[in-house]
């Protein structure tokens, strides 16, 4: 069943142009879909109406999850600096109405979940990048979502801190199952999380393509040297490099 | 600390007041028009008691002032942040406050005030010189969230109280300490215009002092309570730094 549907979407900023569409998009619950496409081409605009945090200038947007149903991570961890990662990761629930107590015990969970439990009690400005994504990450887990959306959520960490967060993402999905959508302009990363590659072209961002990445999640090991991945890849690369020449 | 940082100044400062000295000797210039530094330094440590007492009573005075334009600025700017329309009714009275010379509605504070409580007058006036800072700080601070953390309130389905209190109220923390440093200074100037304006001996501050000793050509008297006002507005500005730093690293968490 589809968690959240964009049919004909358009958005329009004033003064800016077109940002997005006509675009057709659906996820179905417990799917990985990775959004890729140039800069610019509407990516994040596409997530914020899945998000049900901006509406579409024409079409329609269809949502199953409820609000305190869809997380969000962003490019940058967003952390609140005065708070503490605890703090920081029981906010949503704190907002929602969950007791205090209850609130800090859940969120210390899902820092654990993320391999952050030692780092509860520390504030954003004493953690890492990678430290700091994990409790942006945890922050969008501890509400137990059935759409998560990722915007750029790796592009600010280096190579080794990615590859290690892409892995993790899969092991909480295996866990929960909610569905992900995720936006990035890597390739590799893509195909490596996604079940379903969709490629846009440059704004604004229309449908270019999509790719079915057929092998098992969460990904074997040495799945980046496998057959399919590299095939995966390469039909990727093409839809994209065929949608920049358009 | 950098000796470098200690020895410049201190050697060029020596140097001015020795030049300053040895001119003034064989320049025969009368001690009422310019005294020496060493007139100087005899009245500082002739009038020391004096001074001490009216650098309190300025300092006091211009802390309470403080107290009292942040209080009413952070009130202000959260009401203020409620609603555009309220911020665009009371930005034009705000700015008007902020522009007019202090000297200029001084005698009229001084008249409400009545003659008998010149501190009265001298605390609301070095208060509304201290407002401004605060106030445009505050408002701005409460408007500068992470838009993306007012995205992830959105999501959350946040309301204004929880917006204002766990997300705009936290978010203003650094710039609120910025405009109260700022103000802090600006207190002090207040105080001294003010208690300059009010004219009386009934504030007994250092502005008092200064315009008591020019009154009986005490020029060095005069100096000496200058160098007290100079080193008093010096140590609250060291101390609002130190404060403002430490406020950081509390907000920062390091």
């Amino acid at each position: 069943m589809s968690v959240a549907v964009l049919e004909g979407v358009e958005v329009v900023y004033r003064g800016r142009g077109a940002a997005l569409g006509p675009f057709d998009f659906s996820v179905a619950d417990g799917e990985i879909v990775a959004l890729v496409g140039p800069s610019g081409c509407g990516k994040s605009t596409a997530l914020r109406l899945l998000a049900g945090l901006e509406a579409p200038t024409r079409g329609a947007v269809s949502r199953a999850a409820a609000r305190g149903e869809t997380s969000v991570v962003f490019q940058s961890a967003t952390l609140a600096p005065w708070l503490s990662a605890r703090a920081n990761v029981s906010l949503p629930l704190e907002l929602a109405g969950v007791a205090r107590g209850e609130a800090r015990t859940r969120a210390t969970a899902a820092l654990e979940r993320v391999g952050l439990g030692a780092a509860a009690a520390a504030r954003p400005a004493q953690l890492s990048g990678g430290m700091a994504m994990r409790a942006a990450l945890a922050r969008a887990l501890v509400t137990g979502p059935r759409l998560l959306l990722l915007d750029e959520p790796f592009a600010a960490l280096d190579e080794i801190t990615r590859r290690a967060l892409a892995d993790d993402l899969l092991a909480i999905w295996a866990d929960s199952r909610p569905a992900i959508v995720f936006v990035t302009h890597n390739v590799e990363e893509a195909v490596y999380m996604a079940q379903r590659v969709v490629v846009m072209t440059p704004g604004p961002g229309r449908l270019a393509g999509e790719t079915y990445i057929a092998a098992p999640l969460p990904r074997p090991p040495g799945f980046r040297a496998a057959p399919a991945f590299r095939e995966g890849a390469e039909s990727v690369s093409a839809a994209l490099a065929g949608a920049m020449a358009a | 600390m950098n000796v470098r940082a200690v020895i410049a100044p201190a050697a060029l400062i020596g140097a001015l007041l020795c030049a300053w000295e040895f001119s003034a000797h064989f320049a025969h210039v009368p001690e009422y028009l310019l005294p020496t530094p060493v007139a100087i330094g005899n009245a500082l440590v002739a009038n020391a008691p004096l001074l001490l007492v009216s650098a309190w009573r300025t300092l006091a005075m211009s802390l309470e002032a403080l107290v009292v334009a942040a209080i009413a600025a952070i009130g202000l700017a959260l009401i203020v942040s409620l609603s555009q329309t309220l911020d665009r009714a009371v930005r034009p009275i705000a700015v008007a406050l902020q522009v007019t010379p202090v000297v200029a509605i001084a005698p009229l504070f001084v008249i409400w005030a009545g003659v008998d409580h010149p501190d009265r007058a001298i605390i609301a006036l070095a208060a509304i010189v201290a407002f401004f800072p605060v106030f445009s700080g505050t408002a701005r601070g409460l408007g500068s969230a992470d838009p993306d953390l007012e995205r992830l309130f959105d999501l959350y389905g946040a309301n204004r109280l929880q917006r204002l209190l766990r997300l705009r109220v936290p978010s203003a923390v650094p710039f609120i300490v910025e405009g109260t440093k700022v103000a802090s200074g600006l207190a002090i100037i207040g105080t001294v215009v003010a208690e300059w304006v009010a004219g009386s001996g009934g504030a007994q501050g250092l502005a008092w002092r200064i315009l008591e000793a020019g009154n009986r050509l005490e020029t060095a008297k005069m100096f000496a309570a200058i160098l007290a006002l100079a080193l008093m507005a010096a140590a609250v500005h060291v101390a609002f730094l130190f404060l403002e730093r430490r406020a950081l690293r509390w907000w920062r968490g390091r």
